[in-house]
Formats: structure tokens, sequence, C-alpha cells
């Protein structure tokens, strides 16, 4: 119990250490994190063993809120989900940690980076290991608290502040879904406990809702609610516009948080719940479509940016996609392998991109770059492991992952089947955007500015070291999720069946299988052939294509103008009516303006009975003999 | 029906807590004219009254709903006018968090405060006993004394230690109040002669009012705390008033006299006129939501800090009547944390605000940013208190909050959902607010700013413990609450029930 309570409480308390006396360790700041860290890491190695074990954790540290029959406890729950978000988590994290060292190195918030990450890392972990909905929701707002806090790191610089203001009101309007799927999961049940809810599911089956004058089913309004808050965080549409921002932030947040962790909380929540997601095929098919949709529209955006972490940003936002279509169509443990794969392999891109910003001192537009493989060698080769395997290319740990859910989508007999095709086209186009990104920065002419280029070194051996890891990672972590028609066991699949069940026996032949996987990895190539022929062979296709094709390439370089939009029909508007409305019209103008009224109203009037006293003891001797008069008078004559 | 418990603590300890104030003013009247003998004076008064107070809470009954710590003395006979006073577990928190505001304003005031310093600080603790009385009595004769009593300080601290348009916002603060009161007194006129001429509090909670007295009744005890919470259309006078006060002015207001309206409706309205409460349930629901969205809007624009913060005010205040009228356990429990976090955080939000005033002499948004670099620890205690502000959870803001909407979600859906998206727009506004002023570039005319003293930081420091306590261990709070609240919801549904079934249809 305790050793899984250490988790998360070792980066908490390295949190506090670095954050306090981060003054004082000035340099030395990353070592309580660091060893914080890479102690969990061990912890959650030994923990994973304990749940293969066939021993599940289910405690309660102690009760948070009590009111009425509103009972809430933080607990750690650590079941196979768990058990293999625990190991991402620290895996990357202890990764990004090291790296940092170097490529933080004398930064002048370097303490206060370390703390940012630690606290980052200890509610991550609490996020993963919560045992209810209000201790996810705690955890969730939490880690985008950090991812605020890590965007905006270099608070001086306008757009980065802009960016994690932005992160975190988006997340915001998910997290308002969210809440209200959390509300309305405690007055249906009772509890907000995972286990206690889930169990107490069969005896709600068929309950409707109204809403608005409609009677809805109460399970795809609850599921509903809350995958609003997983579009949030995992930046699907139409919330997704947060994502491409962040990348303001340092290199290895970008890593860590908005590639292989935080933004894959939506995809664990989904997951998490899918009991409450089973029980309504409106909800699974909602999150079908959008991660489908998401997939192809953030890959066809990756195809035209020049910035090299804009372009890894899009294709995070399009494989996130991929995960939900998993989840969508049953098939969650694929979306958890794929979430895995993913985190090596495009954590591994984000460090990488990172060297290559390193090496060109800062530099991230694409089009000054190029032929940096033979000057930066081991960034290259890893740069090129991830690129492989995010493209899907057999045995490389992204083909597995991916194929998976192709597989999946593409046998499932409802939207699934049809969103397969967007998808098959979002792998094609991965493929393309992907390998573009390498021959413009490794291949063909060096566009580096001539300053940059006498600096280009290769980065040092903290930053390389875990490139090699997740490097590795991406090749072979595949392996542990062969599929059954490849001679594997799928060992991910069972291990996983601890959580989510059994999977449905499959209709579709074995044959078939096979000739979706050929199909895959045909896709896979051309893409990659394609780029190959166009910033290779044929360097000047580019420009000519963006010529002939002005409006479209226009649309996507622009990110379909969704930005605008919200800025226009949102951001804009509500600043207008708050101020010219609001405040001028009905406070000012309305209320003020009849407080203001009775106050000079008074005052006029008071100004008409002032006369009355003049000071002249004549008139008041006057009027007093005028009242007595009229006093009599009335006693006299009105009898 | 509300017992007394009698203070069996041996010493006078309600008495004591109230007037201690009122004998540290006389203390600093006699003390001469010395202004370090005045502060400390100050300092050590209400270092004491809130030491003193500490009991209430440590020897404070959890196990029942009755008034503790019960003094009564027989006070005008002829009018049947009692000094009674008493705590439960709504007020004994409002008395604890006046207690703890005012020692924190008595040392944020220390460097501040150069004129008249004596007569300040007297007025600080002159409005201390004001407050405190009014959350421990329980005679409303002797309530509605201390509430008017209150007024004045408050008023004198506005208009002698203000800013430039003074005179305008405390005559607005003064009369807008007063318009409330004379309603209040009316109001408390009639219960005296239809409650069978007493003023016992306890005694007037409970009875069975005519339909038509509850309405009138109600609604003049409404309005005089309506604008006291404030609820739209209301709360123009507070963005003026907190304008202009000076900062432990504005912490008094933010902190403690926006209570006494929500106070208010807990004491009187709920528990003595439940049909009445019941038919104006949905008008004040509607005036909570417009309250939390409309707040939330007129504060993204303003350009003054102490403006947003004070429309902040009226959003957060939004929250509270909408918990409180849910008429729910955690509705309920979650809209009295709130009372106390709006008071931690947003009297904490006026400290900062003050601080940064005292360095530059401006409160304009754009004519800061950047102030990290120089302000480095001040950056984090700012930052904390925004973030408990927007409801982060893990903080007060959230658990009152959440509290809050789950409370109204459970019998309000529609409210709690327009509701929900305050959290959004808070978000929106606060955030936005933090960057212009900590971060971005650094103008050039704040380059020499220097961080917080050790006085500065102590007046923080407390606020921000209670930010996290409340945040993370938010029980034994809400413990103290809950037979007062069980027996208020009690008093209030029961008697709805009733009328219900008496088929009742309005006017």
């Amino acid at each position: 119990m305790i050793k899984y309570a250490l988790i998360p409480m070792l980066p908490l308390a390295a949190f506090v250490v670095s954050g306090l006396f981060g003054h004082w360790l000035k340099g030395k700041a990353h070592w309580p994190p660091i060893i914080a860290v890479l102690a969990s890491f061990a912890l959650s190695v030994s923990t994973l063993f304990d749940v293969m074990g066939g021993h599940t954790v289910n405690t309660v540290l102690y009760s948070w809120i009590l009111s009425g029959r509103f009972d809430v406890h933080i607990g750690l729950k650590i079941d196979q989900l768990t058990a293999v978000m625990l190991i991402v988590v620290t895996t990357v994290s202890s990764l990004v940690h090291i790296y940092s060292t170097g490529y933080m190195h004398g930064d002048k918030g370097y303490p206060r980076f370390f703390s940012y990450l630690a606290l980052f890392t200890f509610s991550m972990l609490m996020l993963v290991m919560a045992d209810n909905f209000l201790q996810l929701y705690v955890f969730w707002e939490a880690v985008g608290l950090c991812s605020y806090f890590l965007i905006g790191f270099w608070y001086e610089k306008k757009s980065a502040t802009d960016a994690g203001k932005k992160a975190f009101v988006v997340n915001r309007v998910g997290d308002f879904g969210f809440g209200l799927g959390v509300m309305l999961v405690f007055i249906t049940f009772g509890t907000l406990n995972y286990d206690a809810v889930f169990a107490a599911i069969p005896g709600h089956v068929g309950q409707t809702l109204t809403i608005l004058g409609h009677s809805c089913n109460l399970f795809t309004v609850i599921a509903l609610l809350l995958f609003m808050g997983a579009v949030g965080k995992s930046a699907q549409l139409p919330l997704h516009v947060w994502l491409p921002d962040a990348m303001e932030g340092p290199t290895p947040v970008s890593a860590l948080i908005h590639a292989a962790t935080m933004v894959t909380a939506g995809i664990f929540m989904v997951a998490r719940c899918h009991p409450l997601f089973n029980q309504s095929q409106t909800a699974l098919d909602v999150v079908t479509w959008v991660g489908g949709i998401t997939a192809l529209f953030a890959a066809t955006i990756a195809l035209t940016q020049y910035d090299i972490k804009r372009v890894i940003a899009y294709s995070t936002i399009s494989q996130l996609g991929y995960m939900f279509v998993a989840c969508g169509v049953g098939a969650y443990a694929a979306g958890i392998f794929h979430l895995m794969t993913h985190a090596f392999f495009k954590g591994l891109l984000f460090l990488g991109a990172g060297s290559v910003i390193h090496a060109l001192s800062g530099e991230q537009d694409m089009r000054k770059m190029g032929a940096l493989a033979g000057k930066i060698k081991w960034t290259y080769i890893t740069f090129l492991a991830a690129s492989v395997s995010i493209s899907g290319i057999p045995p490389f740990a992204g083909f597995f992952s991916k194929d998976e859910i192709l597989w999946k989508a593409y046998s499932s007999p409802g939207a699934g089947h049809i969103v397969y095709y967007l998808l098959a086209f979002a792998a094609f186009l991965t493929a393309f955007y992907s390998f573009r990104l390498i021959f413009m920065t490794f291949h063909g002419k060096c566009n580096i500015d001539h300053e940059v280029s006498h600096h280009v070194h290769e980065s040092p051996k903290s930053m390389l070291i875990p490139l090699i890891i997740l490097g590795a990672l991406a090749v072979v972590a595949g392996f542990v999720g062969v599929p059954g028609v490849l001679g594997g066991s799928n060992g991910f699949g069972q291990f996983m069946s601890g959580v989510f069940g059994p999977g449905t026996a499959e209709a579709a032949p074995a044959g078939m299988e096979m000739t979706m996987m050929v199909v895959s990895v045909v896709i896979g190539v051309s893409g990659i052939a394609l780029a190959w022929f166009m910033y290779i062979v044929r360097p000047e296709l580019p420009g000519k294509v963006a010529k002939t094709f002005a409006p479209i390439h226009a649309l996507l370089y622009n990110k379909y103008y969704v930005d605008e939009i919200y800025d226009f029909v949102f951001v804009r508007s509500i600043k207008w009516a708050s101020a010219n409305l609001f405040w001028s019209v009905v406070d000012v103008g309305i209320i003020d303006g009849f407080v203001n009224a009775i106050a000079s109203l008074v005052e006029a009037m008071s100004r008409v009975l002032r006369r009355l006293q003049s000071g002249y003891y004549n008139h008041y001797a006057f009027g007093m003999v005028f009242g007595v008069l009229v006093v009599v008078g009335i006693y006299l004559f009105a009898r | 029906m509300t017992g007394y418990i009698p203070n069996n603590l041996g010493y006078p300890i309600l008495s004591l807590v109230c007037f201690l104030p009122l004998i540290g003013a006389i203390a600093i009247l006699l003390a001469g004219k010395r202004d370090g003998m005045a502060r400390w004076l100050a300092l050590i008064t209400s270092g004491i009254t809130f030491l003193v107070s500490i009991p209430l809470v440590t020897n404070f009954d959890r196990t029942t709903s009755n008034m503790q710590f019960v003094e009564q003395k027989s006070w005008i006979p002829a009018w049947h006018v009692n000094y009674i006073v008493g705590v439960d577990g709504i007020s004994v928190l409002l008395v604890m968090l006046t207690t703890l505001l005012t020692l924190i304003c008595v040392i944020s005031s220390w460097k501040a405060i150069t004129v008249k310093v004596k007569e300040y600080m007297m007025a600080l603790l002159l409005l201390e006993t004001g407050m405190i009385g009014v959350f421990i009595a329980l005679d409303l004769f002797l309530f509605y004394i201390f509430w008017e009593a209150m007024l004045i300080p408050m008023f004198l601290l506005i208009i002698i230690w203000g800013g430039p348009r003074k005179m305008y916002a405390g005559l607005k603060f003064f009369l807008y109040t007063l318009a409330g009161s004379v309603l209040m007194l009316l109001g408390i006129i009639a219960l005296y002669y239809q409650g069978g001429h007493t003023f016992e509090i306890v005694k007037l909670m409970g009875r069975h009012y005519p339909m038509s007295f509850q309405y009138w009744v109600f609604l003049a005890f409404f309005i005089a705390f309506a604008i006291k919470v404030p609820m739209f259309p209301f709360h123009t006078w507070l963005p003026d008033a907190h304008v202009e006060a000076p900062t432990a002015g504005s912490v008094i207001l933010a902190g403690v006299l926006l209570k006494m309206g929500t106070y208010g409706f807990l004491r009187f309205n709920l528990p003595m006129f439940p049909q009445a409460t019941m038919h104006f349930t949905p008008m004040i629901l509607v005036l909570s939501v417009v309250a939390i969205i409309y707040g939330a809007l007129v504060a993204m624009i303003q350009k003054d800090l102490k403006k947003l913060i004070a429309y902040s005010s009226v959003s957060h205040m939004g929250f509270v009547t909408l918990g409180i009228f849910a008429f729910t356990r955690q509705g309920m429990e979650g809209g009295i944390l709130q009372m106390l976090n709006h008071g931690v955080t947003t009297g904490a939000l006026f400290l900062c605000v003050g601080l940064i005033y005292e360095r530059t002499h401006t409160r304009m948004i754009a004519d800061f940013g950047g102030l990290t670099k120089r302000l480095p620890i001040y950056a984090v205690f700012f930052m904390i208190f925004t973030l408990s502000s927007l409801g982060l959870p893990g903080m007060n803001g959230f658990i009152g909050e959440f509290m809050i909407l789950l409370g109204a979600f459970t019998t309000q859906r529609i409210y709690a959902v327009i509701g929900t998206t305050g959290i959004i727009l808070g978000a929106a506004y606060m955030l936005w607010m933090y960057q212009r002023v900590m971060f971005m570039e650094l103008k050039p005319k704040n380059s020499s700013l220097i961080d917080l003293s050790m006085r500065e930081a102590l007046t923080l420091i407390p606020l921000a413990v209670f930010v996290f306590w409340i945040g993370i261990f938010p029980n034994p709070f809400l413990g103290i609450m809950h037979e007062t609240v069980k027996h208020l919801l009690m008093q209030v549904n029961g008697a709805a029930n009733m009328s219900a079934s008496a088929g009742f249809r309005g006017f």
C-alpha cells in the first residue's frame, strides 16, 4: 500500500523541494525530481509485475469531502489499465527529465522548470490511479494547470502566455461538460466510485432524461458529457485549437505533456469509463466519428505546416483521433496499445525535434533546415526510427498498434467501417507528412542560415541517451501485441482483457485481416514514396502544387481558419457585448442611471425645500402664525 | 425548534470577542497622539481577539444544531429586548473569518495608512465589534443595532482614507445599504407584533405566519440582504465602494460585509418565512445565475484591478445564493463554505492589489505587465489566489463551487447548467488579468519595484494556508455546519411541504 502511494508522492515531494529551495539549488535543481521520478519508475515496474501476477489494488487514502450522502475520498486504484499508464508516464517522464538537464541548461528558470515537471508527473500519476470520478476530475484539471504553467514557461513572451491561457480556457470548455457529467453520475448512482458506479449500471439501463423537452437515454447523456472533457483534453475537433499553440512551451514539455501523457488522458478516461460508454451506441458512434474526422482533419493541416513542432503537434492530434476510433468501436485495448506506442515514438519525435532546434540555435522553420543527417547523426537515426514507426511500417511499434485500430475499425459493423476509410487516407497522409519532415530537415539542400550553420552541433549525451532509449522502444514496443495472424498471441490485448473483458469474436476471416494488413503497409510505403518523390527527386514540385491548388493550400496552411472563426464568434463578440452592452448600457446606464436619478431627484427637492429655511426670524414667525391660523381654522370650520 | 446551550467556558467568550475591539478602540482614543502606539494597540487588540475566538471552534459541539456559547441578559424589559448572543454552525465560521481578517487588515495597514492613523485603527476595531455583533446577535433588536452601527466605521473608512471619488462612493454605499435597512426595520417591527411581542430570533423561527404577512416581510428582509450580497441588480454600489476604499476597507467589505447578506438569508428569510422562500426561489435562482454570468462578463472588460475583482465578487456571490436556494445538503453547505472561501480568496486578492498599489500608486491593468520578473514571491501568492478564485481543484474555491453546482443540479438542473458556464468565464477573466499584470514585458517604470517584505508576506501566508487547507481537507469545515444545515433544511422543507398540502395559491 505504501509502495503504491509512493509512486505519486515522490514526485510531489520533489516538486515541494525544488519549488521551495530552487533558489538555492540553482543548477542542481534537477536532482530531486530526477531521483523521485526514477524511483517512481522502478516502483511502477514492480507494480506492473504485481498486476501481472493477478494482484490489483483498490485502496482509500483519506475521506475528502463529506456532505450528506455526497461522500468522496481520495483513493488509489491499480488494475491492468492503470499499470500500463504508470509505465508509460514514468518512462517518458524520466527520460524527459534527463533530457531537460541538457535542453534547459543555463535557462534562468531552470529550478522552476523542474519543479513544474515534477508537479505534472505527480498529477498525471494521481489521474491514472484515481478510483473515482471526482478525483479524476481534480487531477485532470491539475495536469491542465501544469500544462498552463509550462506552455507559458517563458512568461515574458506574449505568444507563450497567450497560448497557455488559451489551453486552460479551451480545456475548461471541455471540463464544463465533464463536470456536469460527474454530477449526473453522482445523481444517478449516488456515488462517484468507479467500481460502485459500474456495478450499478444494470439497474439503470433504459432510464431516460428529459432535456429541453426531448427524452434522451441517460447513458448517452452521461457518456457524451464525459466525452466533452476528453475532446478538450485530447485536442479533438472542435476543441483542438489549443494544442498547436501549446508548442510555445519548451520542447521537452511538448514531448511529455502534449504528446505522450496528458493529451492521452482523454483516451484513458473513455477507456476507464468504458462500461458507461458501452451502454450507448450513440455515444460510441460519436466517439468514432469525432476521432475519425479529427484524424483526417489534422493530418491534412500537417501537410502544409513549416514549423517542425507544429507538424508534429497536428500529427499528435491526428493520432489521438485514431485512439478514439479504437475506443468508439469497442477496441479499447487497441486504443491503449496505440496510446503506449504513440507515447514512445511521438515523445521521441518531439525530443528529436528539440535536438534539431538545439543544434540550430532555436530555429524551428523547416525551410531553413536541410541536409542535417550527417551533422547530427544520432538525432537523425532515432528520428528516422520514430518516423518509420508512425508511418506504420512493420515491424516497428507503430505498425502493430495502428494496424490493430485500422483492422478493428474495418471489421466493425457500424460507423467504424465507414470511418476506416478516413483513417486509411489519414494513414497515407501521415506517412507523407512524416517523411516530408524528414526530407526537409535532414536531407536535400542545406538551407540553414549562414550564421547558424557554424554552430550546428550534436546534442550532449544527456539528450541523446533518452533519444536512443525511446528509439529502441519505438522499434520494439509493438512486439508485446503481435496479432494472431502473424503468429503472435497479442499479449497486450490479453493482459488488458482483465479490464475490458475478452474481445468479441471476430466476424471477419483471418485471410481478410491479412489482406487489410498488406493494404496498410502499401499505404504507408506509398506515402513515404510520394514524399521522397516530391521533396528529393523533384524538389520544385511542392511549390508548383501549392500554386496550382492555391485556395486549398491556403485553407490548409491557415488551419481551416478555425482560430479566426473562434476569435470572431466567441472572443471578440463576448468582449464587445460585455463592454458595450452589459457594462455601458446595463450597469452604468440603466442601473446606476436609476440610482443617480433618485439621488438627483432628492437633491432637487431639497433645493426647493431649502428655501423655507431662510434664517430670517420674520419668515419663521410668519410661518408659525400661518400654521396656527390654519389649524385653528380647521378646528373651527371643518368640524 | 432551536434551543440554547449556555456558555460553559467560565468566561463570556462571545461578549469578549465582540467587545474586546471596542475596548481596544477606547484605549487608542485615550492613548495619546502617537501613531505607533495606535498601531501597536490595534495589533494587540485584534491579535488577542483572534486568539480568544479560537475556542469557539475547538470547543464547538458538532453534534447539535442548537445555539452554543449562549449568553442571555435582560436589557430593555419594557420592549422585551434582551441581550442574547450565541453561535451555530454557520455564524461561528463567520466570526472566525472576521477575527482573522481584521487582524490581517491591521498588519496590512501598518505602513499604507499615514494620515489619521489613530482614527483609522479605531474605525477598524469598531467595525470589528459591529461585524461580530451582527453574527452573534440572537435578538432582532440587538442585531439591528449592530447592523446599523457597523455602517458608520465602514463609511468613515471610505470617505476619509479613500481615493479621489471617495465621497460619491461612500455616500452611495451608505444610502444603498440604508435604503435596505429601513425596509428591514419595518419588517422587524412587523415581526415583533406578529410574533407575539418578542425580538428573540429563535422564538420567531418556526412560527406559522399568515401567507401575505410572510411575503411582505420576506421581501423587506430580502431587499436589505440582497443589497448587501450584492445580488444583481442591486450591485452597483460595490465596484465604486471597492475602488475608492483603502485596501483594508476592500478586504473587510469583500471578506465580511458581503457575507452578511447571505447570512441574513440563512438566519432570517429561510427559517422564518419558509413558504415565502419557496415562492420567491425561482426569481432568486434567476438572479443568481444572472449574477454569475453577468458579473463574470463585466469583470472581464474592467481596466481597474479593483473593479475587476469587485465584479468577480458579484459572480462568486451568485454561486453562493444559487447553492443556498437549491435546498440540498450539498448546495447549502457548499454555499456556506463558499462564503468563507470568498472571504479568504477575495480578501487576499484585494491585499494583493493593495500591495502593488502601494508600490506604483496605480491600479490600472494597463500600467502593469511582467511584474513576475521583479516580484517573484509576490507572483506565487498572487497566482495561488487567482487560481483559487477560478476554482482550481485542490484549492478552496473548487470545493465550494462543485458542491453548489452539484446541489443545484439535483433540484434545479437548468440553473446548474447555466451556472456551470461561470467556471469557463471565471478562468478567462482571471487568467487574462494575471497575464496582463504579471506576465509579458516589464515596463521600464516598474523596473525598480521590490518584492514582498516579511510583514507583507505575513498578511498573505495565513490566507494561502486556508486556500489549501479547505481545498485538500474540507471536512473539518463542513463538519461544523452539518447539523445546522440539516436542521435548517428541515425547517424550510417541512414548512414548504405543509404549505403545498394546504393548497396555497400565492398572493
